[in-house]
């Protein structure tokens, strides 16, 4: 299982520990990247400036992975959203493909609609699968409570990602979680987005949003909040201190992604899998660990 | 107060040739969209319902103008559950992109756009950047400008970028 690996702009900067796990927990399971050192931002940032321009930035990616002729994994939910909805649209929509592709051909480049996008988290659970993963777990995590966030994008709009989990009661990272060992354990607003959306547009209300989540989980009694997106990190790890500060509450909260935790239940050793960035020091999880 | 005389009855039109915007008279307000809404929850400011109320009415100076236009955060939650199937980010999207035409596009996209025209990714990728990413392992990251330069010129985003003490 081969695929072009999409990093996007924010985990190569921001969240080498994810990218980190992912690459090692991938290598475990047989999952082989390509890294396309033309990628550029996937567009997201721009629908709403400029829709054509943002499917341009799309499709002038997928195209280099279509040039590679493989299908594209991504660790932004974000990322993978914008680049799902092109090249469906590249797929079903002849008209547009037409015109996209004129307006591509400044840069030398087509899309002719022949690869898919495909999130990791999902890539593990279709392409991996729960029976294989569990074959591989070399140390149960069974010692630990866990809360899933699914964040907004790796599941809507789920017409764009053709329903491959419910989006009102998502079960896919949850089932991942499990699989390691772990208990998955349910908190009040689950399906809840960070406000990592209008974090550059209205700082204020986007962390009153994250910090609705982090008292939920809190309250939960979870050992760690599990997350799958670049920027859902940003909003509960990143700005935790922040968020504390401005409602007055120590949430000290570990925050980890999926393939760390992934990663630690397949026996591959803490140091590889960065957690000496999380910002949010989960030394009570690792030393639990043993 | 409305004023009748101002409303431009055509507005709803101009929305729903826009790409995203198609669906945006279907709605019959019964605001789910505002009660399932994270931003809402927390930001009087931003309400979807009256937002779509305002464009059908015609208010297309105020609704163009207004900074409630850019606090969608585009979760998806209220497509999800809207009846009417009106898809709200998307048109909030086609709305956008009409006041951004009209010379209103919000400070922090501009900023956006700045960076990505210089850089071609949303954050600069600096030596120390890569010589940490080294330090663990993993690859080189380039920036990769040309493509994302050539892409603005054409769609005319590089206008947006230099307008304003832009990147140059």
């Amino acid at each position: 299982m081969k695929y072009a690996l999409f990093l996007g702009c924010t985990v190569p900067v921001r969240a080498l520990n994810y990218e980190l796990a992912a690459r090692k927990v991938g290598e475990k399971l047989g999952l082989e990247f390509l890294d396309i050192s033309e990628f550029s931002c996937c567009g997201f940032p721009v629908k709403s400036v400029d829709r054509m321009t943002s499917m341009l930035m799309a499709a002038e990616n997928l195209s280099l992975a279509e040039e590679a002729n493989l299908d594209i994994c991504t660790l932004c939910s974000a990322c993978s959203s914008v680049l799902t909805e092109v090249d469906k649209q590249v797929k079903e929509n002849r008209a547009l493909r037409n015109r996209i592709n004129e307006d591509l051909s400044v840069t030398n480049r087509k899309y002719h609609g022949k690869i898919h996008v495909k999130h990791f988290v999902r890539i593990l659970h279709e392409d991996v699968g729960l029976a294989k993963i569990k074959e591989m777990v070399k140390r149960p995590l069974s010692e630990f409570n866990f809360t899933a966030h699914y964040g907004c994008h790796y599941l809507k709009p789920s017409e764009v990602y053709g329903k491959f989990d419910e989006p009102e009661n998502p079960r896919t990272l949850d089932e991942l979680i499990r699989v390691t060992g772990a208990q998955s354990i349910p908190y009040e607003d689950k399906n809840e987005c960070c406000g990592g959306g209008v974090l550059g547009v209205e700082e204020a209300t986007a962390l009153k949003i994250a910090a609705l989540k982090l008292d939920h989980i809190k309250a939960s009694g979870a050992d760690a909040l599990v997350l799958i997106c670049p920027f859902c990190n940003i909003m509960y790890e990143g700005n935790q201190k922040k968020i504390e500060k401005q409602s007055e509450t120590e949430f000290n909260l570990p925050v980890l992604y999926y393939p760390q935790v992934l990663g630690l239940a397949l026996g591959i050793p803490p140091d590889e899998l960065g957690f000496r960035m999380n910002r949010v020091k989960p030394r009570e999880i690792l030393s639990r660990l043993g | 107060m409305i004023d009748v005389s101002k409303l431009d009855p055509n507005f709803k039109y101009e929305i729903m040739k826009e790409p995203g915007g198609e669906h945006v008279t279907r709605c019959f307000a019964c605001g789910t969209c505002t009660a399932t809404c994270p931003v809402r929850e927390m930001n009087d400011e931003y309400n979807p319902r009256k937002i779509i109320r305002m464009a059908i009415l015609g208010m297309r100076q105020e609704v163009l103008t207004s900074d409630f236009i850019w606090l969608c955060a585009s979760c998806y939650t209220c497509e999800e559950r809207c009846p009417q199937d009106v898809r709200i980010p998307g048109l909030m999207n086609a709305i956008k992109n009409i006041a951004v035409r009209q010379g209103h596009i919000h400070p922090s996209f501009r900023a956006q756009l700045e960076v990505l025209f210089a850089h071609g990714r949303l954050y600069e990728i600096t030596e120390f950047d890569n010589k940490k990413r080294a330090k663990w392992g993993l690859p080189e990251i380039r920036e990769n400008v040309e493509g994302i330069r050539k892409l603005f010129r054409k769609t005319g985003m590089e206008k947006l970028v230099k307008d304003e003490g832009g990147a140059e």
